[in-house]
């Protein structure tokens, strides 16, 4: 199937945009949790390629990663789970994972597979805009949208980052890594008014630290979607192979909560 | 050497989350005003000659040159700075610097506890609040420095994530990092990370090359034939290296840590093994496998069990400028013996990997050639560790 674009993504009221790491469990069970989470109303997915050292990472995904790799998963798995994904949904699918993963398998190699299956982003979170070029230029020639981040540091940089942005904004709600916290203190609705002034059109969405339905609708009102990783791969962590319900049952919360904000 | 990207030739960089960014860019500012400050750099001599016991002491190794027959070899007695490491010269100016910059507390990574020793007793020194990532495997290794951290009022953070050595100590003390800035300062102990902190780095710690290039003219009337350094990280071989790379005539030799041999799988000896990679902020050379996920690594000395090398290093191993050797830890453990034996000084094990590498050079080169080992540490810390190599129980309750 021809894969959707990012920015239909964001044409069903406030997104909703869950991660999951590839080959938690197996790739079948990636390939039957993004499957769920689509039927459960998921906008866009965001499938982590496992690293060993994932310094962006909160201990859930941490786990996740390990888990997936002493499995064996590796960079080709993710690409064949996409491709099988393909054959079964439109929706837009972006990749998520660190540099060293992509420098290694070889840009032009990795853009130009990310094509052929259907990925139409990837986020790279240790690689910020001053680095863009290792791999910007590749991506863009394969229609690849490498989505840029946004920090609660970011303050004059926003302007830069976000004139220049593709795909959709990610705004990163916290400082540290990743993981579910129960109260976000930074002052997003300054960070996207920034946004919104340096960039009207580029969707822009929130994560780190976003568990529940409340947290969720509240993050969409002032922004066009919200991101959840470590809510999902703690489902996954306690439901092992048997985590389609629950993680059908979260994400329909979780999209229920936003749509309509 | 650094280009105004940050970078050594293709390495270095700054591939952090952006979160650290405005950290980094606020860091190379400071450092940049400070660096040509008088009155900073009078402070931090002060504080390098009184406090840390400069310049350290270039000695003339005769009993060993004797022995070995060959090249005239000099020591240079980084083990005799306050802490018995070349680590203080690095974290006595990257604390004065971060108090300079307003902040009020510290972390740093530690592997073998030398580089967290410091940073402990600078921050004592400077009232800075004090927290060290050490990985669980290292700190059964290194007991004794983890006590030594926390009664120099240190909290030490037992890593239990990864495979509990020094990269994930790296990998928790940059996850510290990105959660708190603002008052907060990451002490990178050695010559790697992202810009600018391999060229700080290696900035204080040139130190070395700097007395010992002044004290081998005035006790030889020339320059070296080579200088040798151990390589894990990179900072006392930057340190070693840096005032003697235009002296095209001196040899710069590295020694990493080859474990239990380069073609064993337990190694660390990134040079030998790596491949080019992006990790812990930089592009440089890590050991690796097929898909780029780092590789586990192993070397008796914690302090060299990391699977990267600073990228200045890679720039000078790229152009030819410096060599890099691999050398086990049974030749290790044998030059630690060696040199106790036939010097009376205990080097440090990640030291003993370039002493090792000296007792193979030295009868090649002739009795007019002169050359100097950095020795970066003394090795008390590492006693245990040896005896255990050589099935010797020592009861310390005793």
């Amino acid at each position: 199937m021809e894969a959707k674009r990012i920015e239909d993504a964001f044409k069903n009221g406030k997104a909703f945009i869950p991660f999951i790491t590839a080959g938690d469990q197996g790739i079948d069970k990636t390939e039957e949790y993004i499957l769920a989470m689509r039927d459960a109303g998921a906008d866009l997915i965001e499938i982590g390629i496992p690293f060993s050292d994932p310094i962006a990472e909160g201990i859930v995904i941490q786990e996740a990663d390990l888990r997936s790799l002493e499995a064996g998963t590796t960079t080709d798995d993710a690409f064949e789970l996409v491709a099988r994904l393909r054959t079964k949904t439109d929706m837009p699918l972006v990749f998520m994972t660190y540099l060293n993963i992509v420098y290694f398998y070889g840009y032009e190699k990795f853009f130009s597979k990310c094509e052929e299956v259907g990925i139409s982003g990837i986020i790279i979170p240790d690689m910020p805009y001053e680095e863009k070029d290792e791999c910007a230029g590749i991506a863009a020639a394969h229609h690849v949208d490498v989505v840029s981040m946004i920090a609660p540091t970011s303050e004059e940089r926003i302007r830069t980052i976000a004139a220049d942005a593709k795909g959709f904004l990610y705004v990163v709600s916290s400082m540290g890594v990743t993981g579910v916290r129960s109260k976000i203190t930074t002052d997003l609705g300054s960070i996207m008014k920034a946004v919104r002034a340096a960039n009207s059109t580029i969707p822009a969405a929130i994560g780190f630290g976003i568990n529940t339905p409340a947290q969720a609708a509240e993050m969409a009102k002032i922004a066009d979607g919200v991101i959840v990783g470590s809510a999902i791969e703690k489902l996954i962590a306690q439901y092992g192979k048997n985590a389609a319900q629950p993680i059908y049952d979260y994400v329909k919360s979780m999209k229920d909560a936003v749509r309509s904000v | 050497m650094t280009n105004p990207e940050g970078r050594f030739g293709d390495f270095g960089g700054q591939y952090v989350p952006e979160t650290l960014m405005n950290e980094l860019i606020h860091l190379e500012e400071a450092y940049n005003h400070y660096k040509n400050d008088p009155a900073f750099n009078k402070e931090l001599n002060d504080l390098l000659n009184n406090y840390a016991g400069r310049p350290s002491r270039l000695y003339y190794a005769e009993k060993m040159t004797k022995d070995l027959g060959g090249a005239k070899i000099y020591l240079k007695r980084e083990d005799l700075n306050h802490t018995g490491a070349h680590k203080i010269n690095n974290c006595l100016g990257q604390v004065l610097l971060a108090k300079k910059m307003g902040k009020t507390r510290v972390i740093a990574e530690t592997g073998a506890g030398q580089h967290g020793v410091a940073t402990a007793t600078v921050a004592a020194l400077m009232d800075m609040e004090c927290e060290i990532f050490m990985g669980e495997k290292d700190c059964q290794r290194q007991k004794l420095n983890v006590y030594r951290m926390e009664l120099l009022g240190a909290k030490v953070h037992h890593v239990t994530s990864g495979s509990q050595v020094l990269k994930d100590a790296v990998n928790e003390a940059m996850r510290e990092w990105a959660s708190r800035t603002e008052d907060t300062h990451y002490v990178i102990g050695s010559t790697m990370g992202p810009h600018p902190f391999p060229t700080i780095v290696r900035d204080f710690q040139s130190v070395i090359s700097k007395e010992a290039r002044a004290q081998i003219l005035e006790k030889e009337g020339r320059l070296p034939d080579a200088v040798l350094a151990c390589v894990g990280g990179g900072s006392n071989a930057m340190g070693m290296f840096y005032n003697f790379i235009p002296d095209k005539n001196v040899r710069l030799i590295g020694c990493e840590a080859a474990g239990r041999g380069i073609d064993s799988g337990e190694t660390a000896a990134t040079i030998s093994t790596g491949k080019m990679g992006v990790f812990h902020g930089m592009k440089s050379l890590f050991c690796q496998n097929d898909y780029g996920q780092i590789d586990k690594v192993y070397s008796i000395s914690a302090g060299l069990d990391y699977p990267g090398i600073g990228p200045e290093h890679a720039y000078l191993h790229s152009i030819g400028r410096a060599e890099y050797v691999p050398v086990t830890d049974d030749e290790a453990v044998n030059a630690f013996e060696y040199l106790s034996r036939t010097e009376g000084i205990i080097p440090a094990l990640e030291s003993s990997h370039a002493v090792a590498y000296a007792m193979k050079l030295a009868p090649q080169m002739s009795k007019d050639q002169i050359m100097i080992i950095c020795l970066s540490g003394r090795g008390d810390k590492d006693v245990a560790s040896v005896a255990k190599y050589r099935g010797i129980t020592v009861d310390l309750e005793s």
